[in-house]
């Protein structure tokens, strides 16, 4: 390996290395494994495959580790102008004047907007458009935008904001489900059919529930508080807009969903979808945060048009908390009956979700909560009941796990409380129960391709579960849990016909091969899945592939990096479109070679007679040849889900053209005296279907590990007098370097049918064992258990108090007062 | 209006080059690296400590640019991610990360470098706790440090088995 | 992007200098050494001063040195970084090592210097945000506002002192060496910090810090540090045990200081936790009866991470832990 490091930066290139496999593991830390089930095929890459399979360096790898790599706010334009937005400093209130009149007149101040210039109602969500771009006659909570002020640089704008006169008249503010449930309280949005603060509410009921719960031998209920929680990129959002002098405005913006910002901005900016254009450079993490459109954006292209200047906001890691659209509280009550052997019967899951001050994606996020119960384990009948509500705080949305996060916490609680009263090992009765492959859930979803079963099986024998379990000295602990993620939903989020992805890919005369999708790379490596499957196609090397992604000029559509939906939807795309050029190449090939197509291979950068290798062209001299023969060579794929939504109300949330599943072993070592817990080590078994880049695949397992593990012990969401108590990344705590644990990454393969190459997902799947899992291993420490998240050092000794029977009784969640019916 | 004081003009010692920049003499290193200097490879992710994203070094130790003034820097030799390469090849850590995948959207990515260049060139192999400790002042949320530590080990593994002159 | 105000930066080429700027501009001057709390807390508009005097110019204040007879001194320029890797302060002072490898993050450490550290503003989680979150609370009496929002009956701020060094430094019986236009003087540490979050140092504004030194630990001294925070890297203390103890040939403790911080506005003296100590041979009871008696001393107040009745609790815990590391130590003599 060492003539690698030696590389020379201007021949970057993996065909040299016939096995693909350029990366060295140092030894010390080599805890990876591949596993496969059935049909097993040993670790490694699949037969017949050169780049797929292939722990490669990323195609945007060389870019990243030298600075090249440009970032939003990396971008500097002539005479670009710099934003800030002036923010409610109250959490709710009428608006009774802004006045920029004094700010205006500020020295290197440009132009100014506020909410009366863009009052077109918008949402991410056609069903709950609830937002304008900046307060018109109400704020809603600390840090809902008021107005924009451009300037010739970024202070003199931040001073002028100290110079625009505000007048609010103060309402009470909503700060709590519980406050949000009352009757007696202002409603942040008006609506008359309530007289609460309701936002939506969803209560579906599947099979036989009353007689699952009259034929159940034991019945469990419980009630769990998940805490919210933020993405906290590390990258803060930012956006360029320019508004040319075509009439025509770009956007170059951090966001996960190019396609959506496009649609929103044309409607809100007034201007047709032609003069729209975004970019989307790489993103410096997103994890759901950057997947609608943000008022800094929209205002940021009004003001470039007003002024015709380039405009650049970047936010404030203060307002990145305020723009959140991150993981919603919950409150949980969860029923489930068993009978003595554990068979579920019946399973009725309540969950009360805190939205904040806006809708964004809670329709959806309140359908999550409940829809993916029965993709797990078999529940024959089962009722949901979810209520979402607004409050006077930063908006809540999707993150890592969208929704189904909080209720796999709670679900896999209860199931570890319903293994040990029955005496059950809990990995065990987890497989027992798990669901098949190939079978339809009571509420209607298709499962096609499983690997939960060899998920738990590869978790538990990798870190000896069966023979820790509950055999532990107290204070440490091993739990385990399990779970299942969408990839992608089957359904878009505005209703059309059309396809959820597509892609061009074109070959260049000098063997060059461009791949043109609407993806966003958000870091999760879809860049490299795309040169990937299209490099795999032709049987050209990886860095052969240039990927032009993000861009709604250049690139088809893609919905945007949400749901764990790009690999297989964009991937399909991309695949399709390889094989369009595919054929017109073996087409050209094989006349030349004077073979049939069918005999044709493609590989190493040569096309070639299986049969007699030797009788070869090059990919060039293939490609000039199908460009000859048929023109230029430009193949496009697309990609829609088949139809898969049920049919009732509410059936198109849940459904997915496959299923990922994943099972994690959390080990905890806890210090009795101070509570401190200390996760020992986090192993993760996850069914991504196949692995298009095993090292990929690996880091989103890593990653999921480490978020799950934050959200676990440390994140939370606490406010303080109407405002966010901790809006920094001192005291809002992510784990360092010294809190997360060593994290073993296990890649199962099951080789969906319907995935490209065999992929599913590996982006958000394997977040949602790990915070259970954890929490399940604190009380088989501790033989007490907390039922809410983060799991903190005092909940912990509060935890042991309770169960020693000491005076300090844990606190559960409060009881919510009005039960939706 | 506050009146922006007169501009300092500098020479800084970058990246092995003397570089002459005028600037407001209240920016930060950061400010004036990525605005004044055009070298936007060093990132930021909170301006106040809290994230190490600004990493760069400072006569070979790693500091944090927006913390500190770019005036107080004088003469002591700065050094960046856009400096980390030489003659056209890659730093010992640049390569390790590439290649083990420790830089998924690539955002805390260079102030990671730096930290881990200053470690493998005035430590001997390092092990696990080791760095651990060296990054515990740079934030990652993409890779849950597992590729990062693992990068870190390889490089220093390859520069401390480097045969001389090999 | 959070940018500091505008200010004019007068770089110190000497303490004399350095003092005569801090004279010459007055209220609307402070002194920097390393910036990192004080360049923080300017972009948060907690501090905008029309002048910073640099003192990083004055190179001789940037020195560690020990003498078996004077103790160790520190110049006030000499970073957190070289403090934790001092070879006599590790072998003669180990809880300072310990405090000072326990402050931020490396980064941090390597930029941050002990005059800074024993000058560190008092913290407090209403007071150290953003302009804008403190105009939306209403601010409050240590910066633009009236009230104490923590104690709001309160005549004074009660912001914490969160140097981790300061609990150590004062256990050690360290002075403080300020240099003003009347010439020099030494406070002890015990004496430099004031029960008031706002002034809350006997340093004068037109002051600076020069140096910091320690008495010799004598033979028999044995100290600890032990630092709750919520994450190992990052997090300032949300309380600090510091312990020096002096043992006679026997192993009896003759004599002991525990300072306990984070807590107060400045680091607290457990008298009576050390009395419990003094003619004992560190046996269990004895620390047991220690932390007992520093876990009555110390009242938390709302007003960092971690609640009240947890950091309370901790008290107990973390002396006896303390405590236990020197037994620890004297039983490996
Ligand atoms: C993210 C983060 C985490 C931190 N964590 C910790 C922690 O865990 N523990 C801890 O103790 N500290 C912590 N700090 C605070 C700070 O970094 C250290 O206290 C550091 O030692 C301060 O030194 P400095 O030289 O940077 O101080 P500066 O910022 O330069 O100065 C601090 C204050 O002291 C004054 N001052 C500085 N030098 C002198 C002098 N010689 N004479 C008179 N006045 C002077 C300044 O006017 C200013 O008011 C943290 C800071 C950050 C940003
Ligand atoms: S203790 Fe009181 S006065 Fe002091 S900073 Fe906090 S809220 Fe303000
Ligand atoms: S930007 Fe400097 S530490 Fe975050
Ligand atoms: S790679 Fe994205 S934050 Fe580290």
């Amino acid at each position: 390996m060492a003539e690698r490091s030696e590389r020379d930066l201007r021949t970057v290139s993996t065909a040299t290395n016939p096995d693909g496999d350029a990366r060295p593991l140092s030894k010390s830390m080599a805890t990876h494994s591949i596993l496969r089930s059935a049909p097993a095929r040993p670790a490694g890459k699949p037969e017949g495959f050169s780049v797929v399979g292939a722990a490669l360096p990323r195609v945007d790898a060389y870019a990243k580790v030298t600075g090249e790599e440009r970032f939003a706010d990396d971008i500097f334009l002539p005479q670009m102008l710099f934003g800030k937005m002036l923010r409610s400093v109250v959490p709710h209130a009428r608006l009774k004047r802004v006045d920029c009149t004094r700010a205006l007149a500020l020295p290197g101040v440009v132009a100014v907007a506020t909410g009366a210039d863009l009052p077109v109602r918008y949402g991410i969500l056609p069903s709950s458009p609830d937002e304008t771009v900046m307060a018109i006659d109400r704020v809603r909570y600390v840090g809902d935008p008021i107005a924009t002020v451009v300037a010739d640089d970024e202070l003199t704008a931040e001073e002028a904001l100290s110079l625009i006169d505000v007048e609010y008249e103060p309402l009470p503010a909503v700060m709590s489900i519980e406050e949000a449930l009352r009757e007696d309280l202002p409603q942040i949005h008006d609506n008359a059919r309530r007289t609460n603060n309701v936002q939506k509410e969803v209560h579906l009921v599947f099979g036989e529930v009353d007689a699952g719960f009259a034929e159940a031998d034991r019945i469990f209920e419980d009630e769990f508080f998940f805490d919210g929680n933020t993405h906290a990129p590390i990258e803060q959002h930012a956006v360029v807009a320019h508004f040319g002098a075509d009439g025509k405005l770009t956007f170059w913006c951090s966001t996960q969903t190019p396609h959506y910002l496009h649609r929103i901005a044309a409607q809100v900016l007034e201007l047709p979808g032609s003069h729209v254009r975004v970019i989307a450079p790489p993103i410096g993490g997103g994890f759901g945060g950057k997947t609608e459109p943000f008022a800094h954006e929209l205002a940021a292209g009004y003001l470039a048009r007003k002024t015709g200047r380039p405009v650049k906001i970047c936010l404030t890691r203060e307002e990145v908390f305020y723009a959140h659209r991150g993981r919603h509280p919950v409150k949980f009550k969860v029923k489930t009956g068993v009978k003595s052997d554990g068979t579920i019967t019946a399973c009725h899951l309540q969950s009360w979700l805190d939205g904040g001050a806006y809708a964004s994606y809670g329709v959806a996020t309140t359908y999550y909560t409940g829809a993916l119960t029965t993709v797990t384990y078999k529940i024959p009948a089962y009722k949901f009941d979810g209520c979402r509500v607004y409050t006077n705080k930063p908006p809540c949305g999707p993150k890592r796990g969208h929704g189904t996060t909080q209720p796999r916490y709670a679900l896999e609680c209860q199931l570890d409380k319903i293994a040990d009263a029955l005496g059950l090992d809990a990995v065990e009765y987890r497989k027992r129960i798990a669901v098949d492959p190939y079978t339809t859930t009571v509420n209607g979803l298709r499962i096609t391709s499983c690997g939960l079963r060899e998920c738990l099986d590869a978790a538990a024998s990798a870190t000896g579960y069966t023979v820790k379990k509950g055999k532990l000295p107290r204070g440490r602990g091993i739990g385990v849990a399990a779970s299942s993620y969408l990839c992608g939903a089957g359904l878009p989020i505005y209703w059309n016909p059309m396809p959820q992805s597509g892609a061009i890919v074109k070959v260049d005369r000098g063997g060059g091969v461009t791949v043109f999708c609407g993806t966003s790379d958000v870091g999760q490596g879809s860049n490299h899945m795309l040169a990937a499957i299209v490099a795999e196609t032709l049987g050209v090397d990886v860095m052969d592939v240039r990927v032009c992604a993000g861009d709604t000029d250049l690139t088809p559509v893609d919905l945007g990096s949400y749901s764990s939906r790009v690999t297989f939807m964009a991937g399909n795309a991309a695949r399709e479109a390889a094989v369009n050029v595919r054929q017109r190449i073996v087409a050209a090939a094989a006349q030349k070679l004077g073979i049939l197509p069918e005999r044709c291979a493609l590989a190493a950068r040569r096309v070639y007679d299986i049969d007699h290798p030797d009788d070869q062209l090059t990919f060039i001299e293939a490609a000039q040849a199908a460009e000859a023969a048929f023109g230029t060579i430009v193949g496009v794929g697309s990609y829609a889900p088949p139809k898969l939504a049920a049919d009732y109300k509410g059936s198109g949330v849940g459904p997915s053209p496959a299923y990922s599943y994943s099972a994690c072993v959390a080990e905890v070592d806890i210090d009795l005296e101070t509570g401190e817990v200390t996760v020992e080590k986090l192993t993760v078994a996850h069914d991504v279907g196949r692995a298009i880049n095993p090292a990929a695949v690996e880091g989103q397992i890593e990653g999921s590990a480490y978020m799950g593990l934050g959200e676990a012990l440390m994140e939370e969401w606490p406010f303080r007098a109407g405002e966010h108590k901790i809006p920094n990344l001192l005291d809002y705590k992510t784990p360092t370097s010294l809190e997360t644990p060593p994290i073993h990454a296990i890649i199962i393969e099951t080789d969906d049918k319907e995935g490209p190459f065999g992929a599913k997902e590996s982006g958000q799947g394997p977040l949602n064992p790990v915070i259970p899992a954890i929490a399940n291993a604190v009380a088989d420490a501790l033989n007490a258990r907390v039922y809410s998240t983060p799991i903190t050092a005092e909940k912990i000794l509060k935890a042991m108090d309770a169960a020693a029977g000491g005076v300090l009784r844990l606190r559960k969640p409060a009881p919510v007062a009005v039960a939706p019916v | 209006m506050s009146v922006a004081p007169a501009k300092a003009l500098r020479t800084f010692a970058l990246n092995g080059e003397g570089v002459q920049c005028a600037f407001a003499p209240n920016k930060t290193l950061l400010e004036v690296l990525r605005e004044d200097l055009g070298l936007t490879g060093t990132k930021h992710g909170c301006e106040m400590g809290h994230c190490g994203a600004c990493c760069v070094l400072i006569d070979d130790r790693p500091v944090l640019a927006c913390l500190v003034l770019a005036i107080e820097v004088n003469d002591r030799p700065i050094r960046t991610v856009e400096g980390l390469a030489k003659d056209g090849r890659l730093h010992p850590v640049q390569e390790a990360f590439a290649q083990c995948g420790a830089a998924q959207c690539g955002y805390c990515t260079p102030g990671f470098l730096m930290t881990a260049a200053a470690i493998v060139e005035q430590n001997n192999r390092l092990g696990e706790a080791d760095i651990r400790a060296a990054i515990a002042g740079n934030l990652c949320r993409c890779t849950g440090y597992t590729k990062i530590i693992e990068a870190i080990a390889l490089a220093s593994d390859r520069m401390h088995e480097a045969q001389p002159g090999g | 992007m959070l940018r500091l105000p505008p200010f004019v930066y007068k770089p110190a080429e000497s303490v004399d200098h350095a003092v005569a700027l801090l004279n010459r501009h007055g209220g609307d001057c402070l002194p920097v050494a390393g910036g990192t709390d004080l360049y923080a807390n300017m972009k948060q508009r907690l501090f905008t001063p029309k002048v910073v005097v640099g003192l990083s110019s004055i190179a001789p204040l940037r020195y560690i040195a020990y003498n078996e007879l004077t103790g160790l001194t520190m110049g006030a320029l000499a970073t957190i970084s070289q403090i934790a890797a001092s070879d006599v302060v590790r072998r003669y002072y180990p809880a300072l090592a310990q405090a000072a490898a326990a402050i931020s993050t490396p980064q941090l450490r390597n930029m941050g210097t002990i005059g800074g550290n024993v000058c560190v503003d008092t913290r407090c989680n209403y007071y150290n945000q953003n302009l804008d979150w403190r105009q939306a609370l209403g601010f409050c009496m240590k910066k633009d506002g009236e009230i104490c929002r923590v104690a709001p009956s309160s005549p004074k701020c009660v912001a914490v002192n969160s140097s981790d060094t300061a609990p150590v430094l004062q256990a050690f019986g360290g002075m403080v060496h300020l240099a003003g236009p009347s010439g020099q003087r030494d406070v002890s540490v015990g004496d430099f910090y004031l029960a008031d979050g706002i002034n809350a140092w006997a340093r004068r504004p037109d002051e600076i810090v020069t140096a910091i030194s320690l008495p010799p630990p004598g033979p028999f001294a044995r100290s600890a540090y032990r630092k709750l925070r919520l994450r190992h890297s990052f997090d300032f203390p949300i309380l600090g045990v510091a312990a020096v103890l002096h043992l006679d040939e026997e192993g009896v403790c003759v004599a002991a200081r525990i300072v306990l911080n984070a807590i107060a506005s400045r680091p607290l003296e457990a008298r009576a936790a050390a009395q419990r100590l003094v003619g004992s041979k560190l046996e269990p009871e004895a620390l047991d009866a220690a932390a007992e008696a520093a876990y009555a001393l110390g009242k938390p107040l709302d007003n960092t991470s971690g609640s009240i009745p947890y950091r309370k609790r901790m008290i107990r815990v973390f002396t006896r832990r303390t405590l236990a590391d020197i037994a620890g130590q004297a039983t490996a003599l």
